[in-house]
């Protein structure tokens, strides 16, 4: 296989291409867009978690000054909003872009309002008048699945979209049987809800003249949104719909997927003939942007007598909200389970999965997305089993760890991944040496003498990146290929664009996917464009999410690249009167081996690829090619991560003290780029373990709906992070790259939340849930005391 | 909605903006007058997404009402450079790569700025308390931080 390393670029931390435009207010997002005669629109969403609509009544809000138009479902005749991805047995329910008959959640969208500006629109908006007919609501997954629950659907049953497993249950039981001690925990992963920073926006422009479409949307994935909203819920063909996401201010999984507003927002551009603008209030992305984690699980874990792991039993009940959205079945199900043996040999796993709906929004991927949650109850388990063993967590998983495998054989899990490359200890080796853990040990035992409480959290992780191949993942239920496109297309002077189905929403693409470039092709910076997010330039692609964009990305880019060198060679070839096979390219020429001088330039050789006057014959003129690359197999990065805390048993505050991160995504682009996703990541991570909990009332109202109310990682609340990697290549594509965008949110929040459980072990707590705010652990400790 | 002529100074210069007397001054800076650089957030003043400095303090400029900031002077990352040289706080940001998706960095340049003409030379602990009330989901923090400390200290002299 081609190697795309070695040379100067790759590994350099070279500064953002992005940044020159983000420092000095350039950006241009979808909110910036502002079109001639663009109207506002502003949707009446339901207060109700569920209700029946007895009616609608828009004929006051109709004749407000400035309200162009009110549109509801009885208007909007589409699709509904699809949901891509099918496991056995599965129950779809059908959902409207604007609730018909009946809403199932707090702000499910009813109708939609245009008005000349945003004030008129939500002015408009709140004088449209819908009675509703309020009905029971569940939002917890285990009651939604009692019998006697209220019921969303009447045709899916008890709540219940599907049932999945994974794993060999006659093996697991026989573990357990023979097992020498069994550590069993319900661990709920709590609700979360995204908020990037930048809320969800869409402009929809329809162009009567040439019954084009073009829609700027907050999109991770424009060709996915163009291919779902024009195929399944418009019924256009996707000639006729441009789709274009310009920057973005981040992402995190919740801008995947096709939602009602940009649906809407498109009919009704149509429908008016003037383009439509809408963008999120807060409270909107809190009510409708789709929702993470959010499950009950009971785990079991079998040890033997000497603390190695025989088995793992896993029972979830995963909250999917009141619809599926795009992704929703593939979160809890292969995205989770496949992740459930970490770093670990485990002889046998067996895991159950209920998909239940509930009066709640939507939930669907969340950085990390499956992962966190499958790595979160392993950890958590593997502390619960050290403190029952009083064998140290550090200790307990080095016994355990997966011997090093770095060869090319991947190893083979009980729970169908196979990884493709791993040498775990030494990463558990360095993240402990930097933590000082022996030392922190020490410190921790001379603290509780004098009533000064620190904990530990260690955590070894595995992460499955850039989810692939596109066989295995139709054959597992998915609507789409899992592959990516590049299309590198030079200038008559040499001049590159490349064309990526990836989009950046803070990854830094166009500065990565230049190095790789720059690299391959000898030629600087300056001269190489990358082109992301518009459906009308770029082929075809599959988007940014699950860490891909360097794995598949970047790999497609490099497939190009090697096609238009071999392109190159041949007419340099040509020129130089040479044998192609006695050419070298370096520093952006080809030259006759051994007679440097004989050598044609990059630009000599793209020129004349385009004024085709000399070129081999039967040659077709032109200097371009686009790949399509389609991974054998997942990445698989890991590490070690460490954290320290101080918890005060009087106030229950925690202290983060130091945070360590030992990550190995093979090997590293942009060191800068990879530092920065790992410290995001680790916020993230950190902001579940401690804060972040997306709230409802049993019934179904959002009880968390505002930033006040959801508490999100501030500048004085974390510590500066230690990282270090280690670099294990992966042997799945050309760059040896592994992934890094959400190892930090994967290994954080166990790591965050074992220190705190192992700072209150005095006090003889042995677990809590998540988030461990002050007040949850003042009251445990206050318990224990009695 | 009738509008009112408003004489709004933004980065050093007078603009004569016709507005309803309701709207924010987020909401002029970005439909009135085409400085999009100031972001919207939350709109409730609680990210920190749309700061501006007004007379050098940092203000939520989803809170304000422009008719009431008539005569002062208000900056927005617009308004960071001057003529053409970056603001050390820009140059520090692009070096360290302290943005991401770029979208809450104007705000939390704005606070930095306002910060370091108060502080020079301030503390890490103080770099953070004064960053507290704005809000990023992809860094993390600490590259921002960083950031903030090189400005800081090249603004008074030091190295690198």
């Amino acid at each position: 296989m081609a190697t795309a390393t070695g040379t100067k670029l790759f590994g350099a931390a070279i500064k953002r291409r992005e940044d020159p435009r983000f420092i000095s207010g350039r950006g241009q997002y979808v909110d910036d867009v502002k079109l001639p005669g663009m109207t506002s629109a502003a949707f009446v969403r339901s207060p109700h978690a569920h209700a029946t609509i007895k009616s609608i009544n828009s004929v006051e809000a109709k004749s407000m000054p400035g309200v162009v138009a009110v549109y509801t479902a009885h208007d909007v005749k589409v699709g509904g909003l699809p949901c891509g991805w099918m496991l056995p047995g599965i129950k779809v329910p059908t959902r409207p872009v604007l609730a018909s008959g009946k809403v199932r959640y707090v702000g499910e969208p009813v109708a939609i309002v245009i008005g000349e500006t945003p004030y008129a629109a939500k002015d408009g908006a709140e004088a449209v008048q819908v009675e509703y007919g309020p009905l029971s609501g569940v939002s917890d997954a285990k009651r939604a699945h009692e019998k006697g629950a209220p019921q969303l659907f009447d045709d899916i049953s008890q709540n219940q979209c599907f049932y999945w497993t994974i794993g060999d249950k006659a093996a697991t039981e026989a573990a357990f049987k023979s097992a020498a001690r069994v550590v069993s925990q319900p661990i709920r992963n709590q609700r979360l809800i995204p908020n990037a920073i930048e809320p969800r926006a869409c402009v929809a422009s329809y162009s009567p003249g040439t019954g084009e479409l073009t829609l700027w949307v907050t999109s991770q994935n424009p060709h996915v949104h163009r291919l779902l909203m024009a195929a399944f819920v418009l019924g256009i063909p996707e000639t006729k719909m441009r789709v274009i996401s310009p920057d973005v201010g981040g992402g995190f999984g919740s801008k995947i997927f096709v939602y009602n507003e940009e649906v809407v927002a498109s009919w009704a551009s149509k429908a008016l003939g003037r383009p439509v603008k809408w963008t999120a209030e807060r409270r909107e992305s809190f009510l409708n942007d789709a929702h993470g984690r959010d499950h009950v699980t009971e785990a079991e874990m079998a040890l033997d007598g000497n603390g190695k792991i025989l088995g793992l039993r896993v029972k979830t009940h995963a909250n999917l909200g009141a619809y599926l959205s795009t992704f929703a079945p593939l979160i809890p199900s292969y995205l989770y389970g496949p992740l459930l043996s970490g770093v670990y040999k485990i002889p046998a796993i067996f895991c159950e999965v209920w998909g239940m709906l509930t009066n709640t929004a939507p939930v669907d991927a969340y950085r990390g997305a499956g992962r966190p949650e499958a790595t979160y109850l392993l950890e958590r388990m593997m502390d619960r089993a050290a403190g029952e063993l009083r064998v140290d967590p550090a200790e307990l998983r080095r016994r355990n760890l997966i011997p090093p495998f770095t060869g090319g054989t991947p190893y083979q899990t009980p729970v169908a991944f196979a990884y493709d490359s791993g040498n775990y200890e030494p990463a558990l080796n360095r993240a402990l040496e930097l933590a000082g853990y022996a030392q922190m040990r020490k410190e921790q035992a001379e603290g509780r003498k004098q009533g000064r409480y620190i904990g530990l959290g260690v955590t070894t992780y595995i992460e499955a990146c850039g989810p692939a191949p596109s066989a295995v993942a139709g054959s597992l239920g998915a609507g789409a290929g899992l592959w990516e496109s590049g299309l590198v297309r030079v200038h008559p002077s040499g001049a590159v664009a490349v064309y990526t189905g990836s989009h950046s929403h803070g990854q830094g693409h166009e500065t990565t996917f230049a190095q790789l470039v720059a690299d391959q092709l000898g030629i600087p910076m300056e001269q190489i464009e990358i082109v992301h997010g518009d459906t009308g330039q770029i082929p075809f692609g599959m988007g940014t999410y699950g860490s891909r964009s360097a794995c598949v990305g970047g790999s497609a880019i490099v497939k190009s690249l090697d096609k238009i060198k071999e392109k190159g060679r041949k007419i340099a070839a040509h020129l130089l009167e040479a044998n192609e096979n006695d050419l070298v390219f370096e520093g952006g020429k080809w030259a006759v081996k051994g007679s440097p001088d004989r050598a044609k330039t990059w630009g000599e050789v793209a020129l004349m690829a385009y004024l085709a006057h000399n070129i081999p014959q039967g040659m077709e003129p032109g200097l371009e090619a686009t790949s399509f690359y389609d991974p054998s197999n997942f990445t698989f990065p890991f590490g070690a991560h460490v954290a320290v805390v101080d918890v005060d048993p009087d106030t229950g505050q925690t202290k983060l003290l130091k945070y360590v991160a030992v990550d190995d995504v093979g090997r590293v682009i942009n060191p800068m780029i990879v530092d920065g996703m790992v410290h995001g990541g680790i916020a993230q991570g950190v902001g579940q373990a401690l804060w972040e909990h997306g709230v409802y009332s049993e019934e179904g109202q959002l009880l968390s709906a505002t930033m006040m109310d959801y508490a999100m990682p501030k500048a004085d609340q974390l510590p500066s992070y230690v990282t270090d990697r280690t670099v294990t290549p992966s042997p799945i594509n050309p760059l040896g790259v592994k992934g890094a965008g959400e190892t930090g949110t994967i290994a954080a929040t166990p790591t965050v939340v074992n220190a705190v459980l192992d700072a209150l072990a005095p006090f003889g707590v042995a677990h809590l849930d998540m988030p461990l705010t002050p007040e949850k652990i003042w009251k445990a400790v206050k318990a224990a005391k009695k | 909605m009738p509008k009112t002529l408003l004489r709004l100074r933004v980065n050093g210069e007078d603009h004569d903006v016709a507005a309803a007397t309701h709207k924010t001054l987020l909401e002029v800076l970005r439909e009135e007058m085409g400085l999009t650089g100031t972001k919207h957030g939350c709109e409730l003043g609680e990210c920190g997404t749309c700061t501006v400095l007004v007379d050098g303090q940092p203000v939520l400029s989803c809170l304000a009402l422009p008719i009431e900031l008539e005569g002062r002077e208000v900056t927005t990352v617009e308004g960071m450079a001057v003529g053409g040289r970056l603001h050390p706080l820009q140059q520090a940001f692009a070096e360290l790569g302290a943005a991401q998706c770029g979208y809450c960095t104007p705000g939390i340049l704005l606070t930095a700025r306002a910060l370091l003409a108060e502080n020079p030379k301030p503390t890490r602990q103080e770099i953070r308390t004064a960053l507290a009330g704005n809000l990023c989901r992809c860094t993390g923090y600490t590259k921002i931080l960083d950031a903030v400390e090189l400005a800081a200290l090249r603004s008074t002299g030091g190295e690198p």
